[in-house]
């Protein structure tokens, strides 16, 4: 283009009004482009919901896991009609409104406040409803499956935070490079390798790491808590019917975080009760010589990692109080060493 | 510098030059990253029946990690390798007998002292459920529920291992012998559980997170 | 007593926009200038000198003798050899000969030798043109990272990498995309077309820009190093205590992922001062050009939040060397921190690369629709939404991990409020194609693409910012699947269509067409195959960064490994293009304007001058005047033009 004076443009109906007769020429359009994008939305959307819906991830097989599932579900409805909006505008646009080899400009529209209004009312009546839903989806079920803190505030019946009055069952899962296990502070504080709760009864997850941040998942019961060292997290579920479950390593945590793997399972009042008393036989003999159980751990300053010495989760503590247990406490004496000692050097 | 006339077909064959030197310093690299430490396999000895010796040192010795920790797996003709990627049949009982040539220390999490889905564990001809004494290092194969624990050198052993791996019977040693039933063909990861990679955080770096040292696969083959 | 008068030298004036007063004029051979052979003297001699000074300190701690590596030696090599390469490059001669009290000495710059490319030159179209090759050379680079990674994936139980190769491979893919790849669009396209976009002749800071485009290979081959050295085992995101725990070659990550932060920083200031301070008069902030604003508020965001991620990365490194306990829960220290303080960085950092991506598709569609662009001023505050609010989100990475449990919903709103100002995106988007000459050229179809693409992405978010549907999909390949649509699917196909329409102008040399079609197709059909069943399989409990997976994912998994290698393949069709048209090819005489786009940047023609313009124009109307009958942006004043001086202070 050369630089020659520009010449000031004769009119300039760049702005859009709703009473002009241009508006006739939007009217086919607007028409189509509403009746398509309507019919598809009105015969997927619940499609999505009703027939999709109830087989989505991750499955109804504890309250938290249907609640999550509700979520992908109401979100996957509701982004249905978003999507379609949007591709049937592209697909009608790169369709109709094709220059077909002519050169000329198209119409000058530099806005309209009618639509730009109605936009960002829309997006943000959706985006604050989706907000509302998705706190309340967050509280109950108490935290939605996921890791909490040491201190959750959404918390299902017979939850306490002092130990001694916490009716929940407690599961501890500790996370170490590279593989699962569980104490279960009720009996006894053994600690298994194998994951086996109870049908019908509300579990509360104590995860917890001995050296680097893994991530809990247990797939079918919807639980994901992080594993973080010295740090508690809470969460709670409750299984709604018996069968297997996947637990995996969510977190990067090393070269075999892919192999970090089990599989646990739900079973019946019964049949926990004995299978969990046979695993306090099988290890009576180690039972002792693990460290009285607590919500952290920390390591003793020559290199082995559990202490025995630590301070177990105070059961007397002020109900309004919340327990510092939950919180990596430098001063249980351990002085802070360098390096551990090497132990295998010859 | 004046500006060269380079022509047309001149400038294909540089590009192809240099389309042909990168395509080969790609493909080394493809091939010296897909490089896997040596394989052993069990030595058969029986129809359902193998063997698998193995020894664990205090220091490697060699480049490139000279004091590193690590396993070392005998072939059957009785040469050392320096690998931890083992081979044994399935449907089988699989004798393991290890060498342990280090000194012990406390474990991360004393669960693992015991002796988990193995049968006959020996320790110098000793058998043992559980070892409460300082822990070299272990053999855990937490896929299949096997966990055995490599009782250290006791700490006023006169004798201990001063070369560079492989190192002999005639040093202090813990002679472990165990054996295990495998089942159907698959591919597991195993791995020590003593934090011995020593001046890493939480004792569970350099050697105990690189294949060839401190852990490795267990391939069960038809 | 009276005062002396005495003669003094005349001053020399270097800071302001316009003639430097500059005394001498040199000419030197290529070989007798700093360039990047000079560069890679110093670096070698850098790295010798850090790593015997690393030994030399650190040789007999007891962490040196009992582990076996030094990360001192590598550390210092690395910092010192980044040094040495600066200075073999000449980046400290102008500072020292100023810090000395000689006066600056500059270069004719007007010669168009080819040369030029190769040393550092503060030319910022020359530095535009570095950043292109550069930026597409690491992109490839790491591409092939994404191949191998998606060969191991093949098969859950048969495994072509070793498991600790495997993560290194992953952090490399990640890291060097992420790092490497933050500047793919401000590099080239910001530093080239800003100035032209704004009718200014030159960047308020050329030597800044310069460096920032130099410290990039540095960044690049510290990063590939570390595969020597044992690689890095944590991804991309750092997180300590396992970066603490990890080999020598995390040190490679930390010292390449600084160094990148203080580009990023550099960068951005310079543009933002471009932009603020040299847009020519008449250049309104309403007549900027959406993808100037794009660009000016990444720079922002670049400026507020790299620095972060220096100080982070370099507390990790002390944790590492010196064992300070920043991240080490035993001696006192968090492992939340590194989390939040990656995190604060981290979420800016991804809207540094959506924003350019939404700043190029807006840009490029009033140009192909042939009308201007719909509610120009709300999406400028769009993109000054998303940028403020990308920092209030920051913890939605952090759901799971045990944060304060009040936070969560609080965040959750924040998260979910950013999707308000990115759909202003589709409100302009919809406004523009509304009843215009759509013409579907190669640029335009990757607009499309972008748009169609990020949708999907964004879509994928508003689930991850939904905390019980986060449970479900965080750490799991779904999250993997989310950025690749919004990053890949947003950024890169933004990257190919501006690189499309603008390559005729930066070199004067135009894509073909028909290719360009083929690579559009087919990447545009490999990339949904390949990431749209990723969606699935996260959902269905596959983690991500695992080298095992449930046998019954494998079918899957294939469909997305085979469609990954036709990606490849696609960008293979592109390198082809790419290398033919611009290197075998005759040059061909080419139209100034082959877009016919009313864009500032169009009217300097190739090769460009110095300069850019004749003389500073005056712009008299916007870039997106389609339809108005309106005449071109800028007028230039016919008196005499001031005299400008082609060659640029050293």
């Amino acid at each position: 283009m050369s630089a020659t004076p520009g010449e000031p443009a004769a009119s300039r109906p760049d702005l859009e009004r709703a009473s002009t007769p241009v508006a006739n020429v939007n009217r086919p359009h607007v028409i189509r482009i509403i009746s398509i994008w309507g019919v598809l939305s009105v015969v997927l959307a619940p499609i999505v919901y009703f027939v999709w819906g109830p087989h989505m991830p991750p499955g109804n097989m504890s309250n938290v896991a249907r609640g999550q599932q509700f979520d992908n579900q109401v979100l996957a409805t509701v982004a249905t009609p978003v999507v379609l909006f949007i591709w049937t505008y592209l697909g009608y646009s790169i369709t109709c409104f094709r220059s077909r080899g002519s050169s000329d400009d198209g119409p000058p529209i530099k806005g309209h406040r009618g639509f730009q209004a109605s936009w960002l009312l829309g997006t943000t009546a959706i985006v604050m409803a989706l907000f509302v839903f998705g706190t309340y989806q967050l509280i109950t079920p108490a935290g939605a499956g996921t890791g909490s803190g040491a201190n959750p505030i959404w918390v299902p019946p017979g939850y306490s935070a002092t130990a001694k009055t916490n009716k929940i069952l407690q599961v501890q899962v500790i996370g170490q490079q590279w593989r699962w296990t569980f104490r279960y502070p009720a009996y006894s504080g053994v600690e298994t390798t194998q994951l086996e709760i109870p049908v019908g009864v509300e579990i509360q997850f104590n995860v917890t790491s001995l050296d680097v941040i893994h991530e809990f998942w247990a797939q079918q019961l919807a639980v994901k808590a992080d594993a973080n060292p010295g740090v508690n997290n809470i969460a709670f579920a409750r299984a709604n019917r018996t069968g297997s479950v996947d637990v995996k390593c969510a977190e990067l945590c090393g070269t075999l975080h892919g192999a970090m793997v089990t599989t646990g399972a739900v079973v019946t009042q019964a049949d926990f009760t004995s299978w969990i008393t046979t695993q306090v036989k099988v290890h009576a003999a180690d039972i002792p010589l693990l460290p009285p159980y607590a919500v952290t751990y920390l390591p003793t300053p020559d290199g082995g990692y559990y202490d025995p010495g630590q301070d177990p989760v105070p059961d007397t503590s002020a109900p309004t109080g919340s327990p510092s247990s939950g919180e990596p406490t430098g001063d249980t004496g351990s002085p802070a060493s360098a390096a551990p000692s090497p132990s295998a050097s010859s | 510098m004046t500006a060269i006339r380079v022509g047309r077909a001149q400038r294909t064959g540089l590009v192809a030059a240099v389309f042909a030197v990168f395509s080969a310093f790609v493909i080394w690299t493809f091939i010296h990253l897909t490089h896997y430490p040596p394989t052993v396999a069990a030595a058969a000895t029986a129809p359902g029946e193998a063997n698998i010796t193995m020894q664990t040192v205090g220091a490697i010795g060699t480049e490139p990690h000279p004091p590193w920790v690590s396993y070392l797996v005998q072939r059957p003709n009785g040469t050392w390798v320096h690998t931890t990627v083992l081979k044994v049949p399935a449907h089988s009982t699989v004798h393991v007998t290890i060498y342990q040539y280090d000194s012990g220390s406390d474990l991360r999490n004393p669960l693992m002292n015991q002796v988990q889905g193995v049968g006959d564990a020996t320790v110098n001809g000793k058998p043992y459920s559980m070892w409460t004494d300082a822990i070299g290092h272990t053999f855990t194969v937490p896929q299949l529920g096997i966990s055995v624990p490599l009782p250290g050198i006791p700490s006023d052993a006169k004798n201990p291992c001063s070369t560079n791996a492989p190192c002999s019977p005639s040093f202090d040693h813990m002679k472990v012998q165990f054996t295990f039933q495998t089942g159907a063909a698959g591919t597991y990861t195993w791995q020590c559980f003593v934090p011995c990679g020593v001046a890493y955080i939480a004792g569970f770096g350099g050697p105990m997170s690189t294949v060839g040292y401190m852990n490795g696969v267990l391939q069960v083959t038809a | 007593m009276s005062i002396e008068t005495v003669d003094i030298l005349p001053p020399v004036d270097g800071g302001q926009p316009g003639n430097p007063d500059i005394e001498t004029f040199i000419t030197r051979s290529y070989w007798r200038q700093p360039n990047i052979f000079t560069g890679l003297v110093g670096a070698v001699v850098g790295y010798a000198f850090g790593h015997w000074l690393g030994n030399a300190i650190a040789g007999s701690y007891q962490q040196v003798v009992g582990n076996g590596e030094n990360n001192h030696a590598l550390t210092l090599g690395y910092i010192f050899g980044t040094v040495g390469w600066l200075a073999g490059l000449g980046v400290f001669n102008y500072p020292a000969r100023k810090l000395l009290g000689y006066q600056p000495q500059a270069v004719e710059e007007n010669d168009q030798k080819f040369n030029r490319y190769f040393r550092y030159s503060l030319d910022h179209k020359v530095v535009g043109i570095q950043y292109l090759v550069a930026m597409l050379f690491y992109f490839f680079v790491a591409g092939l990272f994404a191949l191998v990674i998606r060969s191991e994936l093949l098969s859950p139980t048969r495994h072509l990498l070793a498991p600790d190769t495997y993560l290194e491979i992953v952090g490399e893919h990640g890291t060097m995309m992420m790092m490497m790849m933050t500047s793919a669009i401000l590099g080239p396209f910001g530093n080239y077309l800003i100035p032209q976009m704004i009718g200014s002749r030159r960047m308020a800071f050329p030597r800044l820009e310069a460096l920032s485009f130099w410290l990039t290979p540095a960044a690049f081959t510290i990063l590939l190093s570390s595969l020597i050295v044992g690689g890095f085992p944590t991804g991309w995101t750092g997180y300590a205590p396992l970066s603490i725990q990890a080999k020598e070659g995390m040190d490679s990550y930390l010292v390449a992922f600084g160094l990148m932060a203080v580009s990023m920083i550099l960068a951005g200031m310079n543009i933002v001062v471009t932009v603020i301070n040299y847009r020519a008069p008449g250049m309104t902030w309403t007549r900027v050009p959406l993808f100037v604003w794009s660009i000016l508020v990444t720079a922002l965001l670049m400026v507020l939040a790299a620095p972060i991620l220096v100080v982070a990365t370099y507390m990790a490194l002390m944790d590492r060397t010196v064992q300070t306990a920043l991240f080490d829960v035993n001696h006192g220290g968090s492992s939340y921190l590194w989390q939040n303080l990656f995190w604060f960085f981290g979420h800016p950092e991804v809207y540094i690369l959506a924003l350019p991506g939404f700043g190029i598709t807006l840009e490029l569609l009033p140009v192909f629709a042939r009308k201007p662009a719909f509610a120009y001023r709300t999406v400028v505050a769009g993109f000054v939404g998303v940028g403020t609010l990308s920092f209030f989100v920051w913890q939605h990475h952090l759901f799971d991990s045990g944060i304060n449990p009040d936070m969560r919903p609080v965040v959750m709103f924040t998260t979910e409020l950013i999707s308000i100002p990115t759909g202003i995106i589709y409100l302009c988007m919809i406004g523009t194609l509304w009843r215009g000459r759509i013409r579907l050229t190669v640029p335009m179809l990757f607009s499309f693409g972008m748009l169609f693409n990020f949708l999907i992405g964004g879509i994928s978010g508003v689930f991850l910012s939904d905390v019980p549907a986060d449970g479900v999909a965080h750490g799991s390949f779904f999250v993997m699947s989310h950025f690749h649509y919004t990053i890949m699917g947003g950024y890169i196909f933004a990257f190919f269509a501006g690189l499309y329409f603008w390559l005729p102008k930066m070199i004067g040399r135009r894509l073909n067409d028909r290719l360009g079609k083929i690579h559009f197709w087919t990447m545009f059909i490999a990339f949904n195959a390949t990431f749209l069943p990723l969606f699935a399989i996260g959902e269905l409990g596959m983690p991500r960064r695992v080298f095992e997976y449930a046998q019954r994912l494998q079918t899957l998994n294939d469909w997305v490994s085979i469609s990954a290698y036709c990606i490849g393949l696609s960008l293979l069709i592109f390198v082809y293009n790419f290398i033919k048209s611009t290197i075998i090819d005759d040059k061909v005489p080419l139209e100034q304007n082959p877009w016919d786009s009313r864009g500032l940047e169009w009217t300097v023609p190739y090769p460009a001058p110095v300069d850019n313009f004749p003389a500073t124009p005056i712009v008299v109307s916007g870039p997106y005047e389609y339809g108005t009958g309106a005449g071109p942006m800028i007028v230039v004043p016919a008196a005499a033009a001031q005299t400008t001086n082609d060659a640029v202070a050293l």
